[in-house]
């Protein structure tokens, strides 16, 4: 594990906790919100439905915007019965996990849930995705090229 | 625009897919059947004070690549623009002119029809399509209408229109094949006018 | 005239019912499962997201499966599908140079800000079939070198610092064109054309990238930058009132650097040429980034004498949906306009005759 990617704040800023949540593993998180043993109850404001994102990028990759293709997207709002309302958004089509996510943005909204939440099932999913992203960074580096020079005869 | 409130989240469509289809019916068959009153059941509640028929119309047919306009009467309210907002995907249209839909709230004091996009020669459905907010489609001066669509000729008394519509209709029919479409809204009912929709007949 | 024909119903059943028996073949083989198409014949699922223009892995495993295997047809059942889906809106543009860079060469410059960086690429295999795969050989995971390493810089950061490279136009106030919602009208800009060609066919782009550099385009391409990983993909949620990460796609990004001998207005510089396909497409982008600029002729002052310089040319024919459907509608019946046809035919045949008849009787007089 590489410890020194956790966040040494806590609770984490909503955005962030979104971006883990949006990344997150179905299993890890189902497993991890189970272990939570939290119950609470919601009603669905919008959603989970599916969709698209078009995908933009910048031409010349800083210039004007332009738009590359599109992507599976899965959104869903929810309201706890006092009132929170929480939101999640993320890439594919998994409805179910954008429900769950939507639901623990709204418990994160009271300071002390979040306190719990983050802990318990944010840090360890981004653990986990760091952990990933620094094996391929890893891996990538093994094929980098060192260039070495060879010293020529006529130069000694 | 910072986190919305809750109240302006609420009251979408239970089911979005075959609420939205059921009321696309009812718009398609009002409008290939100009100046028929159809009911609307009750399929959202959005902010007042936007009624829930012209809601449901909303959250029908406006979409994220639809921008909106909304008449000085429903933007003095703010929860509405974020309902609609969040519900449909779509941003609210700087002016008129640029609109795809405009919720007229206060159809008596709304701006002239020519003000709205009028689509081109080649793009006629490039337009505005008006959704009007009436008191009733019954109680006002009866309007009489021939066109495609319309079996001999078809009247209804939408209450609650500009004091000058008829002649703003027929000016509109005068721009075919550009001109925008309306979408007449009561309580729980609506009626269609398609540009092609000619008023033959006017009772003040 | 039409005449109404009307038949076939049962053998078009029957073709579905024997397109789904061969599709599935040998039931003694095990069928395939979408995670072995979308692990295993990864580039192949990324060609069909590429130009079905909708990222979506399994999707596009699915789609390649019921294809059979035909990338063509896989793509178009994509397409189909994204037209079921709502639009939410649009990401904020991605920054390719905060990309988790899985590969990243450049051709211009030997040493630069985080290294060459050769990633999982075919280049420097032999070729030779390994008939080790035949069977299912275990396989060493990749080395991991876990010294410090600085961030891969964008290329034409580099350039740009000396002033040698044009500078990307500035960021447009006006939204950019989306061939999915709007009807192309040409000329379009340059941010359109990126969209169109990010999803165009990849073997006519090649093509047409290919005849470029035979002297079709007059141009002399350095292969600037390629660099392939994934990106953050971040969406403005206007209920919460700020952009939110959603994910991550992989690209493939290529930066092509032309000589350029400047013009009335600007002074002897490089200039690029660029694209940034989805997923592991390298051979598609660097078509890209060729077709890119080679449609830049116009705007840089340069004579139109190609194809590949010919935005309309480029354009109308590099969707191979579109290709799909108007060469293969030649198959459906054309059973009146035959029949017009060889009643023409046999008319100007029988003309003909009469004429040669007469011209032979002449000869003979």
């Amino acid at each position: 594990m590489s410890f020194e990617t956790i966040p040494q704040t806590l609770p984490m800023a909503r955005r962030d906790r979104m971006a883990v949540l949006a990344r997150s593993n179905a299993g890890s998180l189902q497993d991890l919100w189970a272990l939570l043993g939290l119950k609470p109850g919601c009603t669905p404001l919008r959603g989970p439905e599916s969709g698209l994102v078009m995908l933009r990028g910048r031409v010349g990759s800083s210039g004007e915007a332009f738009n590359v293709g599109e992507a599976t997207v899965t959104r869903a709002s929810v309201k706890l019965d006092n009132g929170t309302v929480g939101h999640a958004i993320a890439l594919g089509r998994d409805r179910e996990k954008a429900r769950l996510c939507a639901l623990i943005d709204a418990l994160c909204q009271d300071v002390d849930t979040a306190a719990r939440i983050d802990a318990e099932l944010i840090v360890p999913i981004k653990c986990e995705l760091d952990d990933a992203d620094e094996k391929r960074r890893r891996q990538t580096a093994a094929t980098r090229v060192d260039f070495f020079t060879m010293v020529r005869g006529e130069d000694r | 625009m910072m986190g919305a409130p809750a109240a302006a989240l609420e009251g979408g469509f239970a089911d979005p897919v075959l609420d939205a289809q059921s009321v696309f019916r009812t718009i398609m068959d009002a409008m290939a059947r100009p100046g028929s009153v159809l009911a609307m059941k009750p399929l959202v509640v959005p902010p007042a004070p936007l009624g829930s028929a012209a809601g449901a119309v909303a959250c029908t047919l406006i979409d994220a690549d639809t921008p909106f306009w909304l008449d000085p009467m429903l933007s003095a309210h703010g929860t509405l623009g974020a309902w609609l907002g969040f519900h449909t995907g779509a941003s609210a249209a700087s002016v008129p002119g640029s609109s795809h839909f405009a919720l007229i709230g206060d159809p008596m004091a709304m701006l002239p029809l020519d003000q709205f996009a009028q689509g081109s020669q080649d793009y006629p459905d490039q337009s505005t399509t008006l959704i009007l907010q009436l008191q009733s489609l019954s109680e006002g001066a009866p309007l009489t209408f021939e066109g495609p669509g319309i079996k001999g000729r078809s009247t209804i008394a939408p209450k609650g229109l500009a004091a000058d519509f008829a002649r703003q209709w027929r000016d509109n029919a005068k721009r075919f094949p550009r001109g925008v479409d309306l979408i007449l809204t009561g309580t729980d009912a609506i009626a269609c006018l398609p540009r092609t929709a000619r008023l033959i007949q006017a009772e003040n | 005239m039409y005449v109404a024909v009307k038949g076939g119903e049962a053998a078009i059943d029957n073709a579905h019912r024997l397109l789904a028996d061969r599709r599935r073949g040998d039931r003694d083989v095990p069928a395939l499962t979408l995670d072995q198409i979308a692990e295993q014949l990864a580039l192949g699922v990324d060609r069909v997201m590429s130009e079905g223009s909708l990222y979506d892995r399994r999707l596009a495993a699915l789609a390649i499966k019921q294809a059979r295997g035909d990338l063509i047809e896989a793509i178009f059942l994509l397409r189909a599908y994204r037209t079921t889906l709502p639009r939410f809106g649009y990401s904020e543009p991605v920054d390719t140079g905060a990309m988790l860079v899985e590969r990243r060469i450049s051709a211009c410059y030997k040493d630069l800000p985080g290294g060459q960086l050769l990633g999982p690429t075919f280049d420097y295999t032999h070729r030779l079939l390994d008939e080790v795969l035949d069977g299912d050989p275990a396989v060493d995971v990749g080395l991991q070198r876990t010294d410090a390493q600085e961030p891969a810089t964008h290329i034409a950061d580099i350039l740009g610092a000396e002033g040698l490279i044009e500078e990307d136009a500035p960021a447009a106030a006006s939204e950019p064109g989306d061939i999915n919602q709007t009807p192309m009208e040409f000329p379009l800009s340059r941010a359109t054309r990126l969209q169109a060609l990010s999803r165009g066919d990849e073997g006519f782009l090649l093509a047409l990238g290919y005849s470029t550099q035979r002297g079709y385009a007059r141009s002399h391409p350095f292969a600037g930058e390629i660099r392939i990983g994934e990106v953050d993909v971040e969406l403005f949620v206007p209920e919460l009132g700020f952009a939110v990460p959603v994910g991550r796609v992989q690209l493939t990004e290529c930066q092509m650097v032309n000589q350029f001998k400047g013009s009335a207005k600007v002074p002897p510089q490089f200039t690029r040429g660029y694209g940034l396909v989805f997923g592991q497409s390298e051979r598609k982008a660097m078509a890209v980034a060729l077709c890119d600029r080679a449609l830049r002729a116009e705007e840089l002052g340069e004579e139109v004498v190609a194809p590949p310089q010919d935005q309309e040319f480029v354009i109308s024919h590099c969707d191979n949906v579109q290709a799909t459907g108007f060469v293969e509608h030649l198959k459906l019946p054309h059973y009146v306009d035959f029949q017009a046809e060889l009643g023409l035919v046999r008319n100007m045949r029988a003309e003909h005759e009469a004429m040669s008849g007469s011209e032979a009787r002449e000869a003979a007089e």
